[in-house]
């Protein structure tokens, strides 16, 4: 393995004392203040991330649409110039390759944004179906990304630019200034609040961090780490590949069944998903709340009260949000309704949980 | 790093304190940085007796779990309830509030072989 890289945030990052760690090959902030104040900051208030590492792909040409149709779940036939959608890759025995956004500029130019730890595989991936005439460019290393996220986002961001921020919706997105430098402005996000997702020239990144930082003053706002990041989104049961999905997961058992859409035309996987559909999921995706006092962590096994095995967690945490531990994992799909009690074998026992519709906060 | 000079320590980063007979054991503030947002600590029993380096709790952090090692053998006569409700005392006053349990020693040359401050803070560097 290289030496992990340096985002261009790495200086303002160390002047913030946060705590460094090698992460999907990069030096990243893992927390600043503590993951619960900064978690409970991007609930409250307003919060500001480097995510940096996250990997883009152009991709240009007239059969774009076509090639993306072919390589991703969603529709990308029902994208319009200006909007985004959560997708997922499969191999065509219906495992994930990896989960990503696409962004729609033109009929024939979008943007797949993929995580860090997958871009090569991906980018490879990608490469391996590209038809003629359709180009695919990795600018990862160019292109910089702040999440400004929290109820107060708007607000904050409002100061700096002359887009109407209030009015965009989800997954919309716009080309645009913002504290006086050109990008794109994104209404998306990994942490369930409102928020925005700014991908910028990585050279302005420190300049405009600093920007977004003096704006949100006034509200308090924090800069968060990846691990307040990752409590975030489990709270509100977005997968993480590499924990919740990967490609011994399909997205029917995972819960993502909404994302793909098996009416329209043929896309890698799609077979796969079908049989698997006839013959019924063997686990679903579920998420629990402890009741005993205890904190499930990625790997312990699900029991039933009566204590067979019938699962594994997949992500923990003790949540923030409502003080006490939770989790994610797949369990047998009898098992799966909310409401079910179950048991997590924690170290040296079994702790009591139960089983509860997402979001858990 | 807040490395106290009247404390002895080890390697795995807890501390003692020493008084006649009795230990007063923790983690250090290195420790506690390391392990970020401490929620929960499962305590030992009064009565429960244990061997020097074993496990007589578990600390539970945002991120991670470790265990809570006693740096000396002996006999638990008291431990830190406030910790059941507030946890986070380990993180903001480890050497002070944040105390986890008192031991009457069986084996008081066993303070021998712990780190003075001056050992553990070459340790963490």
């Amino acid at each position: 393995m290289a030496d992990p890289k340096k985002t261009t945030l790495y200086e303002t990052h160390t002047k913030l004392n946060a705590k460094m760690v090698p992460f999907a090959g990069y030096y990243m902030p893992i927390q600043y203040s503590g993951i619960v104040e900064e978690h409970l900051k991007v609930r409250e208030s307003v919060g500001i991330f480097d995510v940096s590492h996250m990997g883009e792909f152009r991709v240009r040409g007239a059969d774009a649409e076509k090639f993306l149709n072919n390589l991703t779940v969603n529709d990308v036939s029902q994208l319009v110039p200006g909007k985004a959608h959560y997708s997922m890759m499969l191999y065509p025995e219906g495992g994930i390759v990896d989960d990503l956004i696409i962004y729609k500029f033109a009929d024939d130019d979008f943007m797949m944004v993929v995580n860090a730890a997958n871009l090569e595989k991906d980018f490879n991936w990608a490469e391996d179906h590209l038809p003629e005439g359709v180009d695919l460019t990795n600018q990862s290393d160019d292109i910089g990304l702040l999440a400004v996220q929290g109820p107060n986002s708007v607000t904050t961001l409002q100061k700096l630019t002359g887009v109407n921020l209030g009015a965009m919706s989800m997954f919309t997105f716009v080309e645009d200034e913002l504290a006086g430098r050109k990008m794109i402005i994104s209404a998306t996000g990994y942490t369930g609040e409102r928020g925005f997702e700014l991908y910028l020239k990585a050279e302005d990144a420190p300049f405009v961090w600093d920007a977004v930082m003096k704006s949100g003053e006034e509200f308090g706002i924090l800069p968060i780490g990846l691990g307040a990041r990752d409590t975030l989104r489990m709270e509100k049961k977005m997968a993480l590949y590499g924990n919740d999905i990967d490609q011994d997961t399909n997205p029917l058992e995972a819960g993502l069944g909404w994302v793909v859409k098996l009416d329209k035309e043929n896309f890698i996987g799609k077979e796969a998903l079908v049989r698997i559909n006839e013959a019924g999921l063997k686990r679903r995706h579920i998420a629990f709340k402890m009741l005993d006092k205890g904190i499930p962590r990625h790997y312990y096994k699900i029991l039933s009260e009566e204590g067979k095995e019938i699962g594994i967690v997949t992500s923990g945490t003790h949540s923030p949000s409502l003080g006490q531990g939770i989790g994610l994992g797949y369990v047998d799909f009898a098992f799966r309704k909310p409401g079910t009690k179950i048991l997590i074998e924690n170290r040296n026992k079994n702790l009591l949980a139960q089983i509860v519709k997402p979001p858990l906060v | 790093m807040n490395v106290p000079t009247d404390l002895k320590y080890t390697k795995n980063h807890e501390w003692v304190r020493a008084e006649g007979g009795i230990a007063t054991i923790g983690i250090t503030d290195h420790a506690q940085s390391e392990l970020g947002d401490i929620v929960f600590i499962e305590l030992p029993e009064v009565g429960d007796e244990f061997e020097k380096d074993t496990a007589i709790g578990t600390i539970e952090a945002v991120k991670t779990v470790a265990d809570m090692n006693t740096p000396v053998s002996g006999e638990i006569i008291e431990v830190n309830g406030a910790l059941e409700d507030s946890s986070e005392l380990m993180n903001k006053d480890p050497y002070s509030d944040g105390w986890i349990a008192k031991l009457r020693m069986s084996d008081e040359s066993e303070l021998d072989e712990l780190l003075s401050a001056e050992e553990y803070k070459e340790l963490i560097g």
